[in-house]
């Protein structure tokens, strides 16, 4: 017992445990569950551990709905993160998380660390990492708070992504107003493995040394988890002390050291220290195994001295692992970690009491049940209505929205919007070329990472990666926003030719505790679950992110979605750009009548409501099939998938992302509608492919074997991008006829080059 | 001939350049741990990028002392040929095997990107096998990559015809806006008098395969090949 502590009677006097965010009744459950008041130490433990950050209290009982078995599933979610079979008896290691509360505060420490735990996440199932992807939502970028935070996100993740040498080649930037004081910064690692490699987070044999690698532990960080679990206030810039401060040098160290350490086979278990480090890498590890264990802090390397108990307990320094070793191999390892310049301590062993005894030299500072502490904090049922927005929203008739007398404005302001325009600015400050594998860059439908085929002939496997999640579609309708998240990812993936396998996700929402919250939430997960299970990418793992709100505030319920592809011939790539002049572009699937939630109403008409796009799912599951069966059969030369900004934007990324002499197109739509609505409609399950036309008959058969709809809309052009549109009941089929067709009315025409430039300067000119 | 890839704790391109040199040019190659002190086997030494320390004080500057850096002063003093590229050229120019210093990129941002670069002197083992004024495709990765030297070195550099590469346009011109980071006269590459220590900010190593965006990076590496075959 520290003199400056509370004592057990001063706890129970002044209520403590509300300042950590435990609830009376959480706090009676402990008590009752030890027989005993818990001391200082061990509530702080508690609170950590039963905070909602780790815990997922009130999202637990519905996340065990989502579907996570298949067969590609090697690991599934409880560990540090999922396992999916890629084939020649290698895994791919996934996950993703959220750091949104730190960056709120300290963007560039927030970020940076954010980085720094789902890489060690990665590193922990024994895998190397290989490549990271990084989705963040800012606030409005006209807003000069906003740009400071989306400035130094960045800065954030690049300074640490690039140091310790794992590619960025992916994520996605949106900006909303609704994430002006919350921004998300949520990061995903992915990483390679052989399959009899993977390591698991156990405690395993009585009597194993508990080892703690990496840095030393400081006063940094304590309660950043309960921080997390609260909502923002005006006073949380007073909460920066409680953002932790990254070194990546020590992580790229600790990366070799693992994996070197790893390959010893010396290593039973490991796990990374993140929230509330020391205790959840302890407690989670013993319970998984079913062990106890017992640690000494005073063998624990600490920054600055007369470092209490708790602050120890509660600490999350970063680049800290938690290494369970056979015993008697402790000298092996050891001396793999003064190679690498790196501390490590045996601080402790396994025991087979199923408790977390925690010494301080001689005196016993804590000692709780390791499964009771990690796997028994309470699970809720929070209430759910359906907030009153939603019945407005969902009434919301667009018809009474004027037609654009301008298309061709109207046009330029959507592909100029912020959350349409390039996004290099973001990507180049990322290294995302190191480890030469990235075969598909940022800025395509989905990043590709190379799989070396180290001394063995025959083509080499990628890696398709994408994220996204549209908060705007999840706030006017859940189900469906939840769906689509999902079924863009996997439809991201197909448009690069690769196969989806398996997701991770981060759900980021407001405060669960009201209703109108958990109505969002459940209706998302039911959007997500009905995806999963009909396009057969289940979920292996994934991280919930409450309380993003402020003075009252929530954002868009915003689910993060991370997937995994693959192709297993990375020469068989597809990309978005068109290949040759005069190659038909097709329009794969149905363009419908639904301004509802789209970029164009928000932009345009600075309208947020109606209902997102309609989705069905077996359509999608159609489309996806079609493309990876044509893309085998070699008969595509590009495909982009067709989302925010519909099929104009679609279009014209088409034509940026060219060949030379290949960067435009002549368009002739047939319609019989608003116009707008055929331009700028965000209707799913829809993909832009262009074919040579000695290959289109046999592209056709597919598509209509898959009963996938199909209209051929005109031929990529040398460098204009034009869009003529005709009366549904003009005429002929097919384009020969759009010359002699005096009806056909030109509704965009633009120099793609010049379209380009102006796409591309957006965010370079909001940030200088 | 065999090449030797220096790995400092922070390393992180020496795998690329590993590859680069087994793949992309079939020649024998190994990892030298930065406190080996003989480097006696190898006929190139290859310093990579990365932040060998961590760098946070200033690119190489904790490099310079590592003993493998000993090794490589005397392999150089002997003729030997040594390539730095990206962090390896910083840790050159802190080790005054080269002259001059790397600052911040002028936009005060990492810059990760392809550039145009305009081969400047074919005389160096570097760019023998390459032609004069040829303009190659070859990505930058740095945040400190603003070379920058006195007057007296810059003229010197110039006159001796050490400059080796330059950021251009893709047509070869030389602007300010083919400039990524703002280094004086677009430098992108030097050598030393002897012509047998280079550093270049740009990777060569990344762009070894098409498949990688590009295949001008084998250019130099071949050079190399051709040098110490042709000894």
């Amino acid at each position: 017992m520290h003199a400056s502590e509370p004592t057990v009677e001063m706890i129970i006097e002044g209520k403590l445990w509300r300042e950590m965010g435990l609830k009376d009744s959480e706090f009676e459950m402990i008590a009752s569950s030890l027989g005993r008041s818990p001391n200082w130490t061990e509530l702080g433990m508690f609170a950590v551990l039963w905070s909602e950050h780790c815990a997922y209290k009130h999202s637990r009982k519905l996340l065990k709905t989502l579907p996570t078995r298949g067969e590609r599933v090697l690991v599934g979610p409880g560990e540090n993160a999922g396992v999916v079979d890629i084939g020649d008896g290698l895994g791919v290691a996934f996950k993703l998380e959220s750091h949104n509360h730190p960056s709120a505060v300290e963007p560039y420490q927030g970020a940076a660390t954010g980085a720094g735990g789902i890489v060690r996440d990665v590193l922990a199932m024994g895998a190397r990492p290989i490549a990271l992807l990084d989705p963040l939502r800012f606030g409005e970028p006209t807003n000069p708070r906003v740009k400071y935070l989306f400035g130094g996100v960045v800065a954030g993740l690049a300074g640490y992504g690039n140091c310790i040498g794992v590619p960025t080649v992916g994520g996605e930037v949106v900006f909303d107003d609704c994430y002006a004081d919350n921004p998300l910064c949520n990061a995903m690692c992915v990483g390679l493995i052989r399959k009899e490699d993977i390591k698991r987070g156990v405690a395993a044999g009585v009597g194993n040394s508990v080892m703690l690698v990496g840095h030393s532990t400081g006063r940094d960080g304590i309660h950043g988890a309960t921080f997390a679990s609260e909502g923002l206030s005006d006073d949380t810039e007073d909460k920066r002390p409680n953002v932790q401060a990254g070194d990546p040098f020590v992580e790229k160290l600790l990366i070799e050291a693992c994996l070197e350490m790893m390959a010893t086979g010396s290593v039973v278990g490991i796990q990374d220290m993140g929230a509330a480090g020391i205790t959840s890498s302890c407690a989670e590890t013993a319970a998984r195994a079913g062990t106890g264990i017992e640690i000494d802090l005073s063998l624990v390397p600490l920054r600055e001295a007369g470092m209490t108990p708790y602050e120890i307990m509660l600490s999350e320094s970063q680049e800290r692992m938690l290494v369970i070793l056979e015993k008697g191999r402790e000298e092996e390892v050891s001396a793999i970690c003064r190679k690498w310049g790196l501390p490590c301590v045996v601080i402790g062993r396994v025991t087979d009491d199923g408790l977390f005894r925690v010494r301080h030299g001689g005196r016993v500072a804590a000692e709780v049940p390791a499964a009771l502490l990690a796997q028994n904090a309470p699970l809720y049922d929070p209430a759910w209505a359906e907030p009153d927005y939603f019945r407005k929203v969902s009434s919301f008739d667009a018809s009474g929205i004027p037609v654009p007398e301008d298309v061709q404005g109207a046009f330029e302001a959507v592909l100029t919007s912020p959350n349409i325009a390039c996004k290099r600015w973001v990507y180049r400050q990322y290294d995302h070329m190191v480890q030469t594998n990235t075969v598909m860059p940022p800025g395509a439908d989905a990043a590709v990472v190379r799989v070396r085929n180290d001394g063995k002939c025959g083509p080499e496997k990628g890696i398709a990666l994408k994220t996204d999640g549209n908060g705007r579609y999840c706030y006017l309708d859940p189900v469906r926003g939840g769906a689509i998240a999902v079924a863009e990812t996997a439809r991201n993936v197909a448009c690069a030719g690769a196969r989806p396998l398996a997701i991770t996700n981060c759900l980021n929402f407001g405060n669960p505790e009201k209703p109108e919250v958990f109505w969002q939430f459940k209706g998302v997960i039911e959007g997500m679950r009905n995806a999963c299970e009909t396009l057969g990418t289940p979920v292996t793992g994934g991280n919930v992110s409450f309380y993003n709100e402020s003075r009252d505030r929530a954002i868009y319920p915003t689910p993060i979605i991370g997937i995994v592809g693959v192709i297993d011939d990375i020469s068989k790539i597809l990309t978005q750009g068109f290949k040759s002049e005069g190659d038909h572009v097709i329009v794969l699937g149905d363009t419908l009548d639904e301004l509802g939630g789209s970029e164009y109403l928000k932009v345009v008409h600075g309208v947020v409501s109606g209902r997102p796009p309609a989705i069905d799912l077996d359509r999608e599951k159609a489309l996806i099939e079609t493309l990876l069966e044509a893309n085998a059969a070699g008969l595509l030369q590009s495909a982009h998938d067709v989302s925010e900004g519909g099929l104009a934007v679609a279009l014209a990324e088409c034509c940026f992302d060219a060949r030379p002499g290949a960067r435009g197109a002549d368009i002739l739509l047939r319609w019989d509608g608003r116009i707008d609505s055929l331009l700028f409609s965000e209707s799913q399950s829809r993909a832009v492919v262009t074919v040579k036309p000695s290959a289109e008959g046999e592209f056709l058969e597919i598509c209509e074997a898959r009963r996938v709809p199909c209209s051929i809309i005109g031929r990529v052009a040398r460098s204009r991008l034009r869009v003529s549109v005709q009366g549904i009941n003009a005429q002929g089929a097919g384009i020969q006829g759009t010359g002699a067709q005096g009806s056909a009315r030109p509704v965009i025409d633009c120099d793609a080059t010049e379209l380009e430039k102006s796409w591309r300067e957006v965010i370079p000119c909001l940030m200088s | 001939m065999r090449f030797g890839v220096v790995v400092f704790p922070g390393s992180n391109c020496e795998d690329d350049a590993y590859y680069a040199i087994r793949d992309g040019l079939s020649q024998p190659v190994d990892y030298v741990w930065h406190e080996n002190r003989d480097i006696s086997a190898y006929d190139c030494i290859i310093l990579p990028g990365g932040f060998p320390h961590g760098d946070y004080l200033r690119a190489g500057a904790i490099a310079r002392f590592s003993p493998v850096m000993g090794a490589v002063r005397e392999f150089a003093a002997r003729g030997g040929l040594v390539l730095g590229i990206c962090n390896g050229f910083q840790v050159l120019l802190e080790s005054g095997l080269l002259p001059g210093a790397t600052l911040k990129n002028d936009s005060l941002q990492f810059r990760c990107m392809y550039v145009h670069l305009r081969v400047e002197n074919t005389r160096s083992p570097f760019t023998m096998g390459l032609a004069p004024g040829q303009v190659m495709r070859i990505p930058i990765a740095h945040g400190e990559g603003n070379y920058y030297a006195d007057e007296e070195t810059i003229r010197e550099l110039e006159d001796g015809g050490r400059v080796l590469f330059r950021y251009c346009d893709s047509e070869g011109k030389i602007t300010a806006e083919a400039n990524p980071n703002g280094s004086l006269g677009n430098i992108a590459g030097i050598c030393n008098e002897r012509g047998n220590v280079a550093g270049m900010m740009p990777h060569p190593e990344r762009a070894y395969q098409a498949v990688l965006g590009s295949s001008d990076g084998l250019g130099i590496l071949n050079s190399i090949v051709s040098f110490l075959g042709g000894r």
